[in-house]
């Protein structure tokens, strides 16, 4: 175990210039993508007359030449007394229950596309790879349509249940179980004693966890910032989620900025959150999307 | 523990290809039985069959008294080891050896026992705590035999679980499995492509090609009386020469040569001149082991051969030597080392064939032995009388 630390340590003893050199671009750059947050952070907390009186900190009187005392939280109380709170909860439940349900149905169903042989089998996987290439948009008057003639307008239900198959995620599953989990190992497990769920469970999951927490990721993102099919689907105003709620602020004749300001911080933090916990796994899913067997 | 029996056993896929040809064997309990032949024999497929991880077409087969045929594999009572050894690799080497035995709903303090049992058996104490990633082959290769150990099975079915490993461990692994299996006296079916590992670990030697049994003896007999050309050719190395010729008569004894032209002949010793009798006049293809071919310049011409060194292949205490007749046939012979004695590449040598040692076949590849006796019934019968 210690012996592939001592090559790594040697090249950061070597290395020297050409590694500080390649640090100082990167923080560069790092900082250079954090400014616009930084200012949104800071745009959040400031009032209505300072918002357009300084570019970041408004000037004043504290250290630094800064305003201090100036900054605000006001922005927050209004954005949370005007029901923003029922939005974000509205968000995250959407977006957990897709996420979570969207996993498990498109690994499963990746799983029996790459493990089983059964009838239909072929022509399925052929709908699901022809399905990758239809547009989302194409779906949207069809999509209105079906669920206007099963009843599901203005339900969670109707929200969800359309995004938890993705084609792209059960594709992207067969493909990674195909690779990752060898077929004796389902033939051990299978004289081992388990069922064919727990064999799923037990045996397949931890082995693509990379993918499965990519996956997690990626598809809470997808529903955390969706915007059209909530604003199709869902009419009454306590169902909305935060990026309908969001929009709904920027008035006609005039926006309240710094609570526009506020919103997308609420909206962000979250979402930042999971990535950083998630980013290991993120990246080594998308990476390689797979593990050794 | 339990006796393992197939009753014309068949597998044939989809679209008519035919795997395994209605094979019959009984394993008696406790046995080592080994299947081998060349890949597409249908050695895995049964052994997958009697695992239940491939349907049966036709026929039954049981463990113990029980006809298993549509039993799933985790209610058949048995413990399969694979070639690449097919580890979980989320678990640990103690979970791996657990996990069996924890579906089982087993109580906790007997899976303790059990795994303990085992490990210390395969040597496996300091690992318990590893991820399969961090073993060696040999190492996951024990795992997966303690696996199947710890679950106490009525049998243990291998699947060439030394393939994936280096040729000197691969004998000391083969070595701990016989000690194992001396050990335990728990019925295992092993399969595997190498007729020395088949020939080292079974008690029982069953020889399969193009789906059917050839022949299923003692490693003894497969070696000294095979059925047939291709036991004979795949038996024992290096492989046994195979000389093209026909039966001819002179007085009381048989003669074998290889052409009219080719004044070299061997005569037929008792008792397969008397097998031989009837096919005088007939194609006759003769089998010499290369430990039976030996170098003799004083030998006389009825038993030997003049015959050309092409190749000389220095083993240590033994040399082969790759021999090139007349007629152009090349042989090989096995002779002892001698310092300073050896033939030279090039050189002619006149080389003696033990007449005790010589085989005959009818012609073709699965030409049968002049001498086995008839069989009653297709090749398999019931051979496990015979390893008693």
């Amino acid at each position: 175990m210690s012996s592939p630390a001592v090559p790594a340590s040697a090249r950061r003893r070597t290395g020297g210039w050409k590694r500080w050199t390649l640090q100082a671009v990167l923080a560069t750059l790092a900082v250079i993508t954090l400014i616009p947050f930084a200012w949104l952070l800071i745009a959040s907390l400031k009032s209505g007359e300072d918002f357009f009186g300084a570019i970041f900190f408004p000037p004043g009187e504290g250290p630094l030449g800064i305003g201090w005392d100036r900054l605000t939280l006001d922005n927050y109380r209004k954005l949370f007394a005007e029901g923003f709170g029922r939005a974000f909860l509205n968000s995250v439940f959407y977006a957990s229950t897709t996420a979570v349900l969207g996993t498990l149905v498109c690994s499963a169903s990746g799983y029996a596309l790459a493990k089983f042989r059964f009838r239909g089998r072929g022509p399925a996987l052929i709908a699901v790879l022809s399905l990758i290439i239809l547009p989302p948009t194409l779906l949207i008057a069809p999509g209105y349509e079906l669920l206007y003639h099963i009843g599901l307008l203005d339900t969670v239900a109707g929200l969800i249940l359309p995004v938890v198959a993705p084609a792209f995620g059960v594709f992207l599953f067969r493909q990674a179980i195909t690779q990752a989990v060898p077929d004796q190992l389902i033939e051990a497990a299978r004289m081992d004693g388990c069922s064919e769920i727990e064999i799923y469970f037990s045996v397949v999951l931890p082995l693509i966890r990379p993918m499965v927490g990519a996956f997690l990721l990626i598809s809470f993102l997808a529903m955390w910032n969706n915007f059209i099919s909530p604003q199709i689907v869902l009419q009454s105003q306590d169902k909305q989620p935060l990026s309908v709620a969001i929009a709904q602020l920027r008035g006609i004749y005039r926006t309240d900025y710094g609570l526009l300001m506020a919103a997308t911080v609420v909206s962000i933090a979250p979402v930042a959150l999971l990535f950083l916990l998630l980013q290991k796994q993120f990246i080594s899913g998308l990476t390689s999307g797979a593990v050794k067997g | 523990m339990a006796q393992v029996t197939l009753d014309r056993v068949e597998k044939i896929y989809k679209g008519g290809v035919r795997a395994v040809n209605g094979i019959s064997l009984t394993i008696d309990d406790g046995r080592f039985v080994v299947l081998v032949g060349p890949s597409g024999c249908g050695k895995s497929t049964t052994l997958r069959m009697i695992a239940g991880l491939e349907e049966i077409s036709s026929g039954t087969i049981s463990i113990g008294d029980r006809v298993v045929n549509t039993v799933a594999p985790k209610d058949r009572d048995i413990a399969m080891v694979f070639q690449n050894y097919a580890l979980y690799p989320h678990m640990s080497v103690y979970e791996n050896m657990a996990f069996g035995l924890k579906l089982r709903k087993t109580p906790k303090a007997e899976i303790e026992r059990r795994v303990r049992d085992a490990s210390a058996i395969l040597g496996l104490d300091d690992y318990l705590e590893r991820k399969p990633k961090a073993l060696s082959g040999g190492q996951r290769q024990r795992v997966a035999v303690g696996r199947a150990i710890v679950r106490e099975p009525a049998c243990f079915l291998f699947d060439e679980p030394l393939s994936n490993l280096d040729a000197k461990l691969r004998v000391t692994m083969r070595s701990e499995l016989k000690a194992l299996h001396q050990r335990l006296k728990t019925t295992t079916v092993y399969v595997t492509h190498d007729q020395e590992e088949a020939m080292t670990l079974g008690d029982l030697v069953v020889v399969m090609a193009n789906g059917d049994i050839q022949q299923a003896g003692t490693p003894d007999e497969v070696f000294r009386t095979p059925v047939n050309r291709f036991v004979a050719g795949f038996v024992g190395m290096p492989p046994m020469n195979f000389l093209e010729g026909a039966l001819s008569r002179a007085g009381e004894q048989v003669l074998w040569r290889e052409s009219a032209s080719n004044p070299a002949q061997i005569v037929l010793p008792e008792p397969l001149a008397a097998h031989a009798k009837a096919r005088v006049g007939q194609p006759c293809v003769l089998g010499i082991r290369p430990g039976a071919i030996s170098i003799r310049p004083d030998a006389p011409d009825s038993l030997s051969f003049l015959v050309t060194v092409a190749v000389v292949e220095p083993l240590g205490e033994q040399t082969d030597l790759r021999l090139t007749t007349p007629s152009g046939v090349l042989l090989t012979a096995r002779v002892p080392s001698v310092h300073g004695h050896m033939p030279k590449v090039g050189e002619t040598v006149r080389v003696a064939i033990d007449p005790a040692r010589v085989h005959a076949f009818e012609p073709g590849p699965f030409g049968r032995a002049l001498d086995a006796p008839v069989p009653a019934e297709p090749a398999a019968g019931t051979p496990a009388e015979t390893a008693a």
